[in-house]
């Protein structure tokens, strides 16, 4: 027996009973900060855009110009600029993700084709959005102002389709990605049930794989057009930035996420720096209803 | 009888047309993807030199210059980011898988969801208001504040998903032995999971390498070489921005250069995270 060593080990159990419960506090204090996070996200948001909400009311969301140098700060061009080229890139990502949900849902669930396919969306969705965005300025915006110029609009190659042609190619990978998911549930007793009634393949997925899918692809819809709403870079670099309604798709316009990107870091007036945050937690208003309206579906669907 | 065969013979043909659609829409995909990496590599690769990689940028008119200063501030924004967004961020997982239930972890589930949609710029907006306001300058802090906010919901999520695989059997034989909680969750049931929360941290770095919009106006740009954390500093991305959106055909060349070395960054990141997932798979 060596002298001394119960007092040793007591030493080292009381020890170790009071690191077990500073680690447990840390953890819980760790969750609780997560908590703070996002609710001081939210409180710096709204405080820092009382002043605008002050200085303009309920016009900030009906106002049509948006002029700092006048103090005129409406922000309704922003949000149907917003609205626009979303909506538009979703219609045109539609078919190709739903094409690709069908593809890695239910004709190539596995082999050589599908784990090719699947590597090229992930490719496509690790790709930044700076990135898109000089690919669309630099390749796509002549192309479009060539389409501009035989079809005898003004060419300004940048605008609204644009943008949305790259948010569309943007977007393709998470909706093809969470609509495959969902083909893939489909169970196969439906699926057999349908074949076996002399469905072919085509009619089977028509009318059974994509209404059972339907709620889980409507989902995926809705998470992507949370991100094409929320995408800052690639649009601001090729939407024209024009303060002004857009007056078709070939019109130049400026979207809720891109002012911000070009006006934040010169704004001096604190009204202005105000409004623009204002125009930010509209945004992010706007995104979180969407995405969290997607995200019950899909909670629903999974349990 | 006659009808009926055509019948069945138009329900193939339309069987094979939709089939034939489905793959040519599929691979149409594809297409942008291999365009924009021919562009980026055309483009880039011509300018890309050992100058290019280790000089600073010149002024417009001088040929030359390279981008060292945008590779040292994305490192540095990566490292500071990661510094502030993997220990919180591995706790709150670790947190989320002791406590299953109540009331605080459903509500910082929610939490993470909500922070994983909220849109980049609003993020760089907040760390604007917290950071830069405070300090009075942009700042390589700030916009490392506004990355880690980004990091954290990939790393939360990832250190979750991977340690709730763990069996418990692990976690009670580790307790019988009479070896305190604290030492269970640290010496245990993390390291089993460490290649789950290592690609989640990974992931999280690609998320944040590419990412322009936050640090607009936080780490805001500086086209001198700086290392210090309270100055702005210059990332690729906001180079690529700045350079590709500027007049200059020159200034257009490097902006493909950069874009290249940032391309080859971030897919490498996702492909060594994607390696180690199935490589060391966290399985039991």
């Amino acid at each position: 027996m060596i002298r001394g060593q119960p007092v040793h080990t007591a030493d080292r159990y009381m020890f170790k009973v009071s690191f077990d419960s500073i680690f447990k506090t840390a953890l819980t204090a760790v969750g609780v900060l997560m908590l703070l996070l996002l609710a001081g996200i939210f409180v710096t948001l709204v405080a820092d855009s009382l002043p605008a909400m002050k200085a303009t009311g309920f016009s900030f969301f009906t106002g049509t110009t948006w002029d700092p140098v006048f103090k005129a700060y409406g922000s309704l061009v922003f949000l149907v600029g917003t609205l626009l080229t979303s909506f538009l890139a979703l219609a045109i990502s539609l078919p190709f993700s739903l094409a690709i949900a069908i593809f890695l849902g239910e004709y190539f669930r596995e082999g050589m084709v599908s784990s090719f396919l699947k590597s090229a969306i992930e490719l496509m969705a690790g790709i930044p959005s700076v990135i898109f965005g000089m690919w669309g300025l630099f390749v796509l915006v002549p192309l479009v102002r060539q389409v501009e110029m035989q079809s005898g609009v003004a060419p300004y190659g940048i605008g609204v389709l644009t943008a949305a042609l790259i948010l569309a190619v943007m977007i393709i990978p998470y909706s093809a990605s969470i609509s495959s998911d969902v083909v893939n549930l489909v169970p196969s007793d439906l699926k057999e049930a349908a074949l076996s009634l002399g469905a072919t393949r085509y009619e089977m997925i028509k009318k059974v794989v994509l209404p059972s899918a339907r709620s889980g692809i409507f989902a995926g819809v809705l998470l992507s057009l949370g991100r094409a709403i929320g995408e800052t870079m690639a649009v601001t670099m090729v939407i024209g930035n024009a303060n002004i309604l857009p007056t078709g798709i070939f019109s130049p316009a400026n979207t809720m996420a891109s002012i911000i990107a070009n006006e934040f870091a010169e704004a001096t007036d604190a009204v202005y720096v105000s409004c623009l945050i204002e125009v930010g937690l509209l945004l992010m208003m706007v995104t979180l209803v969407i995405s969290m309206i997607g995200r019950y579906i899909m909670y629903r669907m999974k349990t | 009888m006659l009808m009926h065969q055509t019948n069945i013979q138009l329900r193939i043909v339309k069987d094979r047309l939709f089939l034939a659609l489905v793959v040519l829409l599929s691979f149409a995909m594809i297409a942008p993807l291999l365009l924009i990496i021919f562009h980026i590599v055309k483009n880039g690769i011509g300018i890309i030199s050992w100058e290019f990689l280790t000089a600073l940028p010149k002024p417009m008119g001088e040929t030359g210059g390279g981008i060292v200063n945008a590779l040292a501030g994305t490192m540095m924004l990566i490292v500071l980011a990661s510094l502030i967004a993997i220990p919180l961020g591995v706790l709150a997982g670790i947190y989320l898988v002791e406590q299953k239930k109540g009331a605080i972890a459903t509500g910082v589930r929610l939490c993470m969801e909500v922070l994983q949609g909220i849109p980049s710029i609003v993020i760089g907006i907040v760390a604007y208001a917290w950071v830069v306001l405070s300090m009075g300058t942009f700042s390589a802090l700030s916009g490392s504040v506004a990355l880690a906010i980004m990091m954290l919901p990939v790393i939360v999520r990832s250190t979750e998903e991977t340690l709730r695989l763990i069996p418990d059997n692990l976690r009670e034989a580790s307790l019988a032995l009479g070896v305190p909680y604290s030492r269970t969750v640290l010496k245990v049931i993390v390291p089993a999971g460490l290649t789950g929360i290592l690609t989640g941290v990974l992931l999280a770095i690609a998320r944040i390498a590419g990412e322009t919009a936050p640090l607009l106006f936080t780490a805001f740009g500086n086209p001198y070489m700086s290392l210090n954390v309270l100055k702005p500093v210059d990332s690729l991305p906001l180079m690529i921005f700045n350079f590709a959106t500027s007049p200059y055909p020159e200034w257009h060349a490097k902006a493909w250069g950069a874009a290249l070395v940032l391309v080859v960054f971030v897919l490498g990141m996702n492909f060594f995270a994607k390696v180690i997932a199935k490589r060391w798979k966290v399985q039991f």
